[in-house]
């Protein structure tokens, strides 16, 4: 089992840096660059030409990828065009709120989902199936800002329960910045519910069909419990790997949110930086992206490596 | 009049202030003595500030490669947060009005070649340091170094010396004569920090800088050494990133934040039947351009221009895009509120048949293609769609090219034949004449070239006779209303709003956020 994890690993980390030099050639063939952008309409050329001279932007692209691949290996991120601040400032604060937001919302909603995906599974075709799949369909055809929108008006503005900004601060406590959060994290879990949910049911009737089921049912044991002990754990495979793209998704794919309810996440960062041709932002954030995905997915192949007694054993 | 009923009950209700009464009232264009007449009867308390709370200010423009650097700022957000934190030499008032700040006075030299600043004693950074003539000196030059990244290098170059002629005393002389000195360096770039610093939030401000997240949110609180006793009322204030128009205006009435700029005109029609929130509006000097290169085909053909000048359906364009939100502009670039507005020249108006006859005579008959794209302003693709409605109709093919937001200044602005583009307010005219208009502006968009406009223009500088000054002004700005490739369809309304609670807002017609000194001029009553 061994080999099997370092070949993921290696894979992983390949494609990591396959993907750094991808970010790095797509921020080239953005139109302008640092220094068109920080100016705006404002640019002059010889404004332009200076921001350019400090900022070294007139090396050639490969040598500013390899001085920069070489720091991050270092552990430096080097600092940010726009404001000359180190990046790993910007980002340590960013990161961390976007992991606080994203662990919040799934450990509301890995549970929920499972669970309910669980229920739907035992009540298949029931009424309860069927309220929980229009619900949750409903909720992942809607776009996030409208959830969250509808959210705000609702228990915001109208009922006044939770705050509409999440601009959480390093000084609040615990309590305070869960309660600033509700509302995004709600958000959020009404957009990877339905995903998770349907995957689990689908996965566990898909094993239902199996002749070790049918024995089980021979056996007369009860529906709940012929899923919950037989059938589940043979359909942890799947459901493992639609969690971890679910759990990338809340680290990565939170942006709309974040704008929606002013969160000082990661996402946001990033956008200011391609707006502002800040390349070394830009492939940090596209890095740190690549690896939470690289990573997640490692941790499910692993996961599921672990749950399937056939690959677990050496052949 | 919806908008004057409105103000009246506004001022009866208490919601709004005296002198916020008159000024709106004057930019709705009542008279004064109308307005004299409605304040008089109006049972008016005297409005006394109230010292204390926290102020929450929630403000677009934000980015998280933002800088306290004054050089660097070219939106709101750090607009209003450099103003809690440095003061310039003069300040322009609510009426733009010069009036002094860090100097108690100035004088200018016969020919206006030569102005001495003096400064205003015992003054203090929040360092502690006191200021002096060589911290004023430093900061102007911080601009005009030759590498200088600043936005306000161009608003300085006509500058030949800066020097302290004494401890408490600026000279500052010009290469030509410019009456509009003291008004320039009242521009919010060149706040005075202490000489040999980086400019890192060290000024004389009414607020000490406490944290800033780039992007996110500052926090400032009073400076007890702060010079004047007539700003600066709350204790503590917080500035929030609020990007999104939605977001701004959600906070705003779930008491998320007092104050917010740039209210979507969709939205004023809601805010203003909630009785917790205020619009503070003004008609004001930002205006939208479309402008056309003089130096290209088939623009560089002056009858050519002049047939699109009255092929754009102006009143329309107010009404869809800034939902009447604004003016109808007239193809010159100075505001009514401008003591050089010259309020004699015709108004264009769509008129076919003019546009015909110029289409012929200029004896063009191909397409003409307007690169647009909501990233000049917003509401710039509805507008191209209007006008490519209304020039059909005096026979001339407009085609839109629609193109993204992101590179936008980069690619098209100032590179393609026919764009569009915005303007803040400049608070003179000379300025604004100046940044655009000459024929060596490093931003005249429209390549428009005319050796006896840019003559006139630096006469008119010099002269300080104001009834010769305003002859002149109105000299140029017929030249740019008749012959110029600036169309000019609207000036928009500066909108913000605020909690009612907040007192002592007056919104200025030039800058958002009342000149974005909004934080030392309000207080919170409780």
């Amino acid at each position: 089992m061994l080999p099997l994890v370092a070949q993921r690993v290696a894979l992983g980390l390949l494609t990591l840096l396959a993907v750094s030099v991808l970010v790095f050639a797509g921020t080239e063939i953005l139109p302008g660059d640092v220094a068109t952008a920080i100016l705006g309409q404002s640019a002059t050329p010889e404004a332009v030409e200076a921001i350019r001279r400090s900022l070294g932007l007139e090396e050639p692209a490969a040598l500013r990828y390899w001085h920069w691949l070489a720091g991050f290996l270092h552990g430096d991120l080097g600092n940010s065009l726009a404001n000359g601040r180190p990046i790993i400032e910007q980002l340590d604060f960013r990161l961390k709120n976007t992991l606080f937001l994203a662990s919040a919302a799934a450990s509301v909603a890995v549970p929920l989902s499972v669970g309910l995906g669980i229920l739907a599974a035992i009540n298949q075709n029931g009424s309860f199936d069927r309220i929980v799949n229009i619900v949750s369909l409903s909720a992942i055809s809607l776009p996030e800002f409208f959830i969250g929108y509808v959210l705000i008006l609702l228990l915001a503005v109208k009922l006044d329960w939770f705050p509409s900004l999440s601009a959480i601060s390093p000084e609040m406590s615990f309590g305070e910045r869960l309660y600033d959060i509700a509302l995004p994290a709600a958000t959020l879990t009404l957009v990877v519910l339905a995903h998770m949910m349907r995957m689990t049911r689908a996965a566990i009737i898909g094993v239902m069909s199996h002749p070790f089921i049918e024995m089980a049912f021979l056996k007369g044991l009860p529906r709940w419990r012929i899923i919950v002990q037989h059938a589940l754990p043979n359909a942890l495979a799947p459901i493992i790997n639609v969690v971890a793209i679910n759990l990338a998704y809340l680290v990565v794919g939170v942006i709309v949110v974040e704008v929606v309810f002013v969160y000082p996440g990661i996402g946001q960062l990033m956008v200011d930086a391609v707006s502002k041709r800040d390349v070394p932002v830009v492939q940090a954030c596209g890095l740190i992206f690549a690896g939470t995905y690289v990573g997640l997915n490692l941790l499910a192949d692993i996961l599921a490596i672990l749950s399937n007694p056939l690959l677990r054993v050496p052949k | 009049m919806a908008e004057w009923d409105y103000l009246k009950t506004a001022l009866a209700a208490g919601r709004i202030g005296r002198r916020e009464f008159m000024s709106r009232a004057a930019a709705l264009g009542v008279s004064a003595a109308l307005a004299d007449s409605v304040l008089a009867g109006a049972a008016f308390a005297a409005e006394t500030p109230k010292k204390g709370g926290h102020l929450i200010l929630g403000l677009n423009g934000a980015a998280s490669g933002d800088s306290l650097d004054p050089a660097t700022y070219t939106a709101t957000f750090a607009q209003v947060l450099g103003q809690q934190l440095y003061n310039t030499l003069t300040e322009v008032d609510e009426k733009v009005k010069v009036q002094p700040a860090l100097a108690e006075s100035w004088e200018g030299k016969p020919g206006a070649k030569e102005w001495i600043f003096k400064l205003r004693k015992g003054v203090t950074f929040h360092n502690g340091k006191t200021l002096t003539a060589a911290d004023v000196v430093y900061s102007l030059n911080h601009h005009r170094a030759k590498d200088s990244k600043s936005a306000a290098k161009a608003l300085l170059a006509s500058i030949s010396e800066i020097k302290a002629s004494a401890p408490d005393e600026v000279t500052i002389t010009l290469e030509s004569g410019n009456a509009d000195m003291p008004y320039i360096v009242a521009d919010y770039h060149l706040g005075i920090g202490p000489e040999g610093t980086k400019f890192d939030g060290v000024g004389t401000g009414c607020y000490i800088l406490e944290s800033f997240e780039p992007g996110v949110r500052a926090r400032t609180k009073i400076n007890p050494n702060k010079w004047r006793s007539d700003r600066g009322f709350v204790e503590s204030v917080e500035t929030l990133a609020i990007n999104d128009t939605t977001a701004r205006v959600n906070a705003l009435i779930s008491g998320s934040a007092h104050l917010i700029n740039r209210v979507d005109p969709k939205t004023v029609g809601l805010l203003k039947n909630n009785k917790k929130v205020v619009v503070h509006e003004i008609a004001g000097a930002a205006h939208y351009t479309f402008p056309m290169r003089c130096d290209m085909a088939p623009f560089d053909n002056k009858d050519f221009r002049l047939a699109m000048k009255y092929a754009i359906d102006r009143e329309a364009i107010v009404k869809t895009v800034l939902l009447g939100h604004g003016k109808v502009g007239n193809d010159q670039p100075i505001a009514t509120f401008d003591p050089y507005y010259a309020a004699d020249i015709p108004q264009y108006k769509f008129d076919p048949d003019k546009a015909k006859f110029h289409l012929k005579k200029s004896g063009f008959s191909g397409q003409v293609v307007l690169t647009v794209s909501d990233g000049a302003f917003t509401g710039a693709v509805d507008a191209a769609q209007l006008f490519q409605a209304s020039a059909g109709k005096a026979g001339i093919t407009l085609l839109i090219d629609r193109v993204p937001a992101d590179g936008y200044w980069d690619n098209v602005w100032l590179k393609k034949p026919f764009c569009a583009s915005y303007w803040d307010g400049r608070p003179t005219a000379d300025q604004m004449l100046t940044v655009v208009y000459k024929s060596d502006a490093p931003w005249n968009e429209s390549f428009w070239k005319r050796p006896d406009f840019d003559k006139l223009l630096i006469e008119a500088r010099a002269e300080l006779d104001p009834a010769k000054r305003k002859q002149m002004y109105h000299d140029l700005e017929l030249m740019i209303h008749d012959d110029s490739g600036n169309i000019i369809p609207m000036f928009n309304n500066t909108i913000d709003a605020g909690a009612s609670k907040v007192k002592g807002f007056v919104p200025t017609p030039t800058l958002q956020m009342s000149g974005y000194r909004a934080t030392e001029k309000v207080w919170l009553e409780a």
